[in-house]
């Protein structure tokens, strides 16, 4: 371009956030920040049955109420078209299908709201709605075994099988035959689900909070039966996602507001109603059998997984899915199942599949490693598999085992001795656990827009979502080097669906789709400006479409790879279990950016000490609902919760990518749980198969003495 | 909207990061709320509203409070500090700079809520206020060493769902270290 010199490039180099400033000075607007002249403000009223029907909404008690201005509900609302496939291949979401008919299929199932002029005026009469129910009888019992399970394929398939698994098993020296279960989690985002709907010169604008503008606009064109251009939906600032963020249940009640209203509505889930709207990761009831050799090649894997399903849409937590990518066997079976039961639907969540999958897989490999008397990172190493072990497809890149021996190295692993209950510092038990990881590597069509400005800087335009993953910062960097200038030239807009469309930040695959998205339009902007001619003062812009170079992406097992380590304190007079130190190593393509690549992996990681030690929605068979829906009641990971921990790589860009890149989003949390029991067991020698590792649970183990090594 | 003052509301002023702020405010309203819908201070975040997240903390003369439990009408009278408030003028507070460089924050909506109560944080220990992870809890022992361990409780009413912990304690230690330089 016009520098004589090449710089250095910016990929690579540690950048604080490009909004930073914006951030920690409270200047940032999030969704529900923006101000609007003549808003209003909706407020959803939620079923307090699990199952059954409406039989009345007496809006007429509350119309009267000071500043209420109307009552939506499924004898009033406006029709929505659900009968198409959005985005990301799967029907809405059925509480986007708002107040369209008289059954309650959950506990918290939306059934009207209040819209007032002030939030106060639609709390106090949301509350004071009186909705009567015909009630029946509802089962929101989740556990193993159930007879009406039933297998489904996903994104990926529901079961697989290959050999002959019971005389694999029975030819075996060694085998692990166990159950494990995980708790109902919920994302939780700091910000809560947001949005406020407005008409403006026939056009719909929503600004929202969500992971994804292209997809919530064509979901709500699709359901309002609007011309996609119809509708605009803006997102800048997200107060993180997890896989919630899509289209939910208060777009389309602002949406349906607004234009009964003819003015801005806003809707604002409270903490409690994300319980019930904002989707949730299933429980999972999951048993893993493993067969080998006295030397620890593996004969035979089964890893099956039960999730949970609303009886109104069907969504599986394929947590077998590692399987399938992990450890390969003479026999290898793997099946994702779920049951339908009175409870809402759940969704995706932070590595979903793989982070319930990967603590029982990675749990099971533990124990067997103690049953071989092998070192767990020996036992992996001996396991390492050619191809896939289900596709018989190459690996585009495995550097599983890098990933050990440095963590091994800097953990000090190779100091430690296997035997459990052994080391005491004071009334603590300690222990060291590790555990492997992997998470798919993909990239999906994206569109840019890239402009030269005549002032010598340029614009990047893309409906790109920045949920905390600093990826407007990564954006900037790759426009940068791919224009070959400094990074203060580069002004990059995301969030905004008239930019086209792009993939959403999802599936570790976002940073990665726009980035090549950019990266296409950059090679064309710098031919044409080549051509040189000047600049005209509306700039010059090109549009990038990837949809022919992604589709043209050869078929491989692609993935990233890890290796957790885990330091932990146990007391067992107390049940307290404290994580003192862990280190993960990764292998996980290109890092675009060190300074938010490091927070990416330790904040994955730290998920992973909430799920071993802390986080679980608890139902209440009786009444179908949660027992503290509230940040109170469900613990995360907290300050005091968590300790010192490092996360750092190994060199491993993807070929196959235009940066390198292969996604970094999810991978930190998987197999962090496992990691974590697998330290207790070493400190206590104690299996802890079922999470959270409560307090309890460690006190009922300790309780059993020597006789049940098992909780 | 404004409502009008009557049994169900009030004329109220509000002293906040120095600025007198006259306000008509329904008797519900928190100061969350009038911070966010009334005054446009939008930087306070609401994350839970019921007192168990922190992302609505500010200083109340000068002492963390969450927003979201305290009335508007409560607040007339106090000095009222919000993100808005902590940096001087174009400069960055410490905190914030600090936030900035070591990567204190990935989605930013906890960040204005941990930010104040690191500020108040390092005041309450610099006064010698002991923590539940401090030893030795006299008062003539003075300030404990701020460590990781002292941070993280003293920090522990702020929740981080991204999990930037691991920086935020980094953060905070290296601006508690800026105010004793500038203090010795």
């Amino acid at each position: 371009m016009t520098t004589a010199t090449r710089l250095t490039p910016s990929v690579g180099t540690a950048h604080s956030r490009v909004e930073g400033v914006d951030k920690v000075t409270g200047a940032a607007r999030y969704a529900g920040e923006i101000p609007f002249a003549e808003l209003a403000h909706g407020w959803l009223a939620l079923s307090t049955v699990a199952r059954g029907r409406i039989r009345s909404v007496e809006a007429d008690g509350v119309l009267g109420m000071p500043g209420v201005l109307a009552v939506l509900y499924h004898g009033n609302a406006p029709r929505v078209d659900t009968d198409h496939v959005g985005l990301l291949g799967v029907k809405p979401e059925p509480t986007t299908a708002l107040f369209q008919h008289d059954r309650v299929p959950h506990m918290g199932w939306p059934v009207a709201l209040v819209v007032a002029e002030t939030s106060e005026q639609a709390r106090e009469a949301a509350e004071a709605l009186v909705v009567t129910y015909e009630q029946e009888p509802h089962d929101v019992a989740f556990s193993g075994g159930r007879p009406d399970a039933y297998s489904v394929d996903s994104h990926m398939p529901g079961a697989t099988e290959k050999g002959d698994l019971e005389s694999e098993l029975a030819a075996s020296a060694v085998v692990v035959d166990a159950e494990y279960t995980t708790p109902e989690e919920h994302h939780n985002p700091m910000e809560p689900h947001a949005a406020t709907a407005h008409w403006d010169g026939g056009r719909l604008e929503v600004v929202d909070s969500n992971q994804g503008s292209t997809w919530v606009a064509q979901e709500l064109a699709a359901l309002f039966s609007l011309e996609p251009s119809a509708v605009r939906v803006r997102s800048e600032h997200i107060g993180g996602g997890f896989g919630s963020k899509g289209v939910r249940a208060h777009q389309v009640a602002a949406v349906m507001a607004a234009t009964a209203l003819q003015r801005p509505v806003r809707v604002v889930l409270t903490r409690r109603q994300m319980f019930s709207l904002a989707g949730y990761r299933s429980p999972t009831a999951q048993r893993v059998r493993l067969g080998a050799d006295a030397d620890g090649r593996l004969r035979a894997l089964e890893h099956r997984s039960l999730s949970v399903t609303s009886t109104v849409h069907e969504f599986v937590e394929p947590s077998s899915g590692p399987a399938r990518v992990m450890y390969d066997a003479d026999a290898h079976h793997t099946a994702n199942e779920v049951v339908r039961l009175d409870v809402p639907t759940p969704t995706w969540m932070r590595a979903p599949g793989e982070a319930p999958g990967s603590f029982a897989l990675e749990s099971a490999l533990d124990e067997l490693a103690e049953k071989c008397g092998l070192d767990p990172i020996e036992l992996r190493t001996r396991n390492e598999p050619e191809a896939g072990p289900v596709s018989g497809l190459p690996f585009s890149s495995r550097n599983l085992l890098a990933c050990f021996q440095e963590g091994a190295r800097r953990f000090g692993w190779a100091d430690r001795d296997p035997r459990p209950g052994l080391r005491r510092d004071g009334r603590w038990l300690l222990g060291t656990g590790t555990a492997a990881a992997s998470f798919g590597a993909g990239a999906a069509p994206s569109t840019a827009a890239l402009t030269a400005e005549a002032d010598g800087t340029f614009t990047v335009r893309i409906t790109a979502s920045d949920i905390g993953t600093g990826a407007r910062t990564a954006l900037t960097l790759i426009a940068a080097d791919a224009l070959e200038v400094a990074p203060d030239r580069v002004r990059v807009r995301i969030g905004d669906s008239d930019f086209g469309f792009a993939m959403i930040a999802g599936g570790s695959m976002g940073t990665r789709s726009w980035g090549w998205a950019i990266m296409a339009a950059a090679q064309e902007l710098r031919e044409r400006l080549a051509l040189g001619g000047g600049i005209p003062s509306e700039g010059i812009t090109v549009r990038s479409d990837t949809s022919a170079a992604v589709g043209a992406l050869a078929q491989k097992e692609r993935h990233s790879f890890g290796a957790q380590f885990a330091e932990v304190a146990v007391d067992v007079t107390t049940g307290e279990v404290r994580v003192r130190r862990m280190l993960g190593m990764f292998a996980a393509g290109r890092i675009v950016n060190p300074l938010t690549a490091r927070s990416q992996f330790t904040g994955g990681m730290i998920w992973g000490i909430s799920m071993a030690l802390h986080e679980e929605a608890v139902r209440d068979r009786t009444s179908g609902g949660h027992v503290g829906a509230d940040l109170a009641g469900y613990h995360v990971a907290a300050h005091a919760d968590v300790p010192h921990i490092e996360a750092d790589w190994v060199d491993d860009p993807d070929p196959d990518d235009p940066v390198g890149i292969k996604g970094i989003g999810e991978i930190g949390i998987v197999g962090a749980a496992a990691a974590i029991a697998n330290a207790v067991w070493h400190a206590t020698g104690v299996r802890h198969r079922n999470l959270p590792i409560r307090p309890d649970r460690v006190l009922l183990a300790a309780a059993a003495g020597t006789g049940a090594r098992d909780a | 909207m404004a409502p009008a003052p009557s049994s169900t509301s009030s004329a109220i002023t509000l002293t906040i990061n120095g600025e007198k702020y006259p306000l008509s405010v329904d008797h519900r309203t928190t100061l969350l709320d009038a911070l966010r819908e009334r005054l446009d201070l939008t930087g306070t975040k609401k994350g839970c509203d019921q007192g168990q997240c922190g992302a609505c903390t500010v200083l109340v003369d000068g002492r963390r409070a969450v927003a979201c439990l305290q009335l508007a009408v409560a607040a007339e009278g106090r000095e009222i500090t919000t993100i808005e408030g902590v940096a001087d003028g174009e400069r960055l507070h410490p905190v914030q700079q600090a936030f900035l460089d070591l990567d204190g924050f990935q989605c930013g909506y906890c960040t204005p809520g941990q930010i104040c109560s690191a500020v108040a944080m390092i005041e309450e220990h610099a006064a010698g206020w002991p923590s539940a992870v401090t030893d030795d809890v006299r008062p003539e022992a003075g300030p404990p060493p701020l460590t990781a361990e002292e941070i993280r409780e003293r920090m522990s009413g702020n929740l981080c769902r991204c999990g930037a912990y691991v920086s935020i304690v980094q953060a905070v230690a290296q601006a508690a270290a800026v105010d004793e330089e500038a203090a010795a």
